[in-house]
């Protein structure tokens, strides 16, 4: 079946749920008839997806997109790619974890590297970093640490654990602190 | 890996002349170095793909038995020496560093491959630590990703030179008062609290990949993303054409 033929075939059985064929994967418009679709493609007679392999995210800055990979064990040879665009800053997917149990960790990864909101996962928590990490990695605005200058939590946490530390190290992590960030000594590098 | 070797006071040639009659002249320091550097007891500690290798240079084939160092242990408390194979992420850094800690005196550290010496192919990671001598000091650096089990054995063998130069009566893990427990660093809200311990490790006071490459990684200006909608069959229609005129212009060249 080639992708026209399953967007028709969908279509037919489940009005009123938009697709819209993007390179060679479907584009579900509505992120809410994501489960619905899933659901009509793992009890179809004819396509049977009933294994969903991965659930990864992508960052198009102005918006995120949810890419979903369903494969048949029985057919062997299919495969189908599902994609959900959802906004940035309020990115709600529902969750596949009652129709695929296997969706669980894989969308945990996805929440733990870019932020979706799976609606309906039981346990949705970071899995690759650890608790308390702020931010997701994997977008494309997520600003890392400079880990070769020391911030004022590290001064503070070292002196308490009493380790000494060299007056140069304090005195660029206060000039850090009321320079804003740590981006001063990489503006002064791109010049020079 | 600086030493000075131990010099003996007799002559090397009689020693060995002596030792052919079989007399036997040493000194206490010798005996005991020579002991310490024929077991040395590693940890059964593995990360990544370069445990992979220390696993090879432990079986048959590499039989890092005749080194003497065959005995894994896993438990720090018996391991003289601690092989930091593969990746140090720093969700695992503490652990690493407590391990360390854990092991008692006298305790050698040898990194082995590219990720353990800097970071390797992930130094820009979010999530990987630029080198674990950031957190506790390292007798031999073994580079390499991952380094054949020829190279640890190598590392290995200039590890017990390092043994053999050491001086007991001099030796650190003898004197009062020696600590050598390093703080075990805290998961922050952004990584390592703190990024390095400046006890151990200093940043380097030229970084030449910062001066060639600049912080990319560190400010996330990545502001290209793929249009998706606006060319969906438009990369498939030029393919073929090119070959085409390649092979229309080809040979008018070739026969100007």
């Amino acid at each position: 079946m080639t992708l026209d033929e399953v967007k028709r075939h969908i279509e037919k059985h489940l009005p009123g749920v938009a697709l819209k064929p993007v390179r060679e994967s479907l584009l579900v418009e509505n992120p809410l008839d994501l489960p619905r679709v899933v659901e009509f493609l793992k009890a179809d007679g004819v396509l049977q997806l009933n294994y969903l392999s991965s659930v990864t995210g992508v960052d198009y800055l102005t918006f995120l997109e949810c890419v979903y990979h369903l494969y048949s064990m029985e057919n062997k040879t299919y495969s189908l790619q599902l994609r959900v665009r959802v906004d940035r800053e309020n990115p709600h997917v529902p969750s596949l974890v009652p129709i695929f149990r296997g969706a669980e960790f894989q969308e945990r990864e996805a929440y733990d590297m870019y932020g979706f909101q799976f609606d309906g996962h039981p346990d949705l928590r970071r899995i690759l970093m650890w608790d308390g990490y702020v931010g997701y990695p994997m977008r494309k605005d997520y600003k890392q640490e400079d880990s070769e200058v020391l911030d004022r939590d590290d001064i503070e946490w070292l002196q308490k654990h009493g380790v000494s530390v060299a007056e140069e190290h304090i005195k660029m992590a206060e000039s850090l602190q009321t320079g804003g960030e740590s981006e001063q000594p990489e503006s002064e590098q791109t010049e020079g | 890996m600086a030493f000075s070797k131990n010099k003996s006071q007799v002559d090397d040639g009689l020693k060995s002349e002596l030792a052919k009659k079989g007399i036997v002249i040493t000194t206490l320091n010798e005996l005991y170095n020579w002991g310490r550097r024929s077991s040395i007891w590693p940890m059964q500690f593995g990360l990544a793909c370069c445990a992979i290798e220390m696993i090879a240079t432990a079986c048959a084939r590499y039989d890092i038995a005749r080194f003497g160092a065959e005995l894994f242990r896993a438990s720090p408390r018996q391991a003289d020496l601690i092989i930091i194979a593969g990746t140090v992420t720093k969700k695992m850094t503490p652990q690493v560093v407590r391990l360390y800690n854990q092991m008692a005196e006298p305790k050698y550290c040898i990194t082995m491959g590219a990720c353990s010496i800097s970071g390797g192919p992930f130094i820009d990671g979010y999530n990987t630590l630029r080198g674990i001598d950031r957190f506790i000091p390292v007798d031999v650096h073994l580079p390499g990703c991952p380094p054949r089990p020829e190279a640890l054995l190598y590392g290995l063998q200039t590890l017990q030179k390092k043994i053999d130069s050491q001086d007991f009566r001099k030796a650190p893990w003898y004197q009062k008062g020696l600590k050598r427990e390093y703080a075990i660093p805290d998961l922050g809200p952004k990584g390592l609290i703190p990024k390095f311990n400046p006890e151990v490790w200093q940043p380097r006071e030229e970084d030449h990949r910062k001066e060639k490459y600049g912080s990319p990684m560190v400010i996330g200006k990545k502001t290209k993303a793929p249009d998706l909608d606006a060319p969906p069959k438009q990369p498939k229609a030029p393919a073929p054409k090119p070959p085409k005129r390649s092979d229309d212009s080809a040979p008018p060249s070739k026969e100007a």
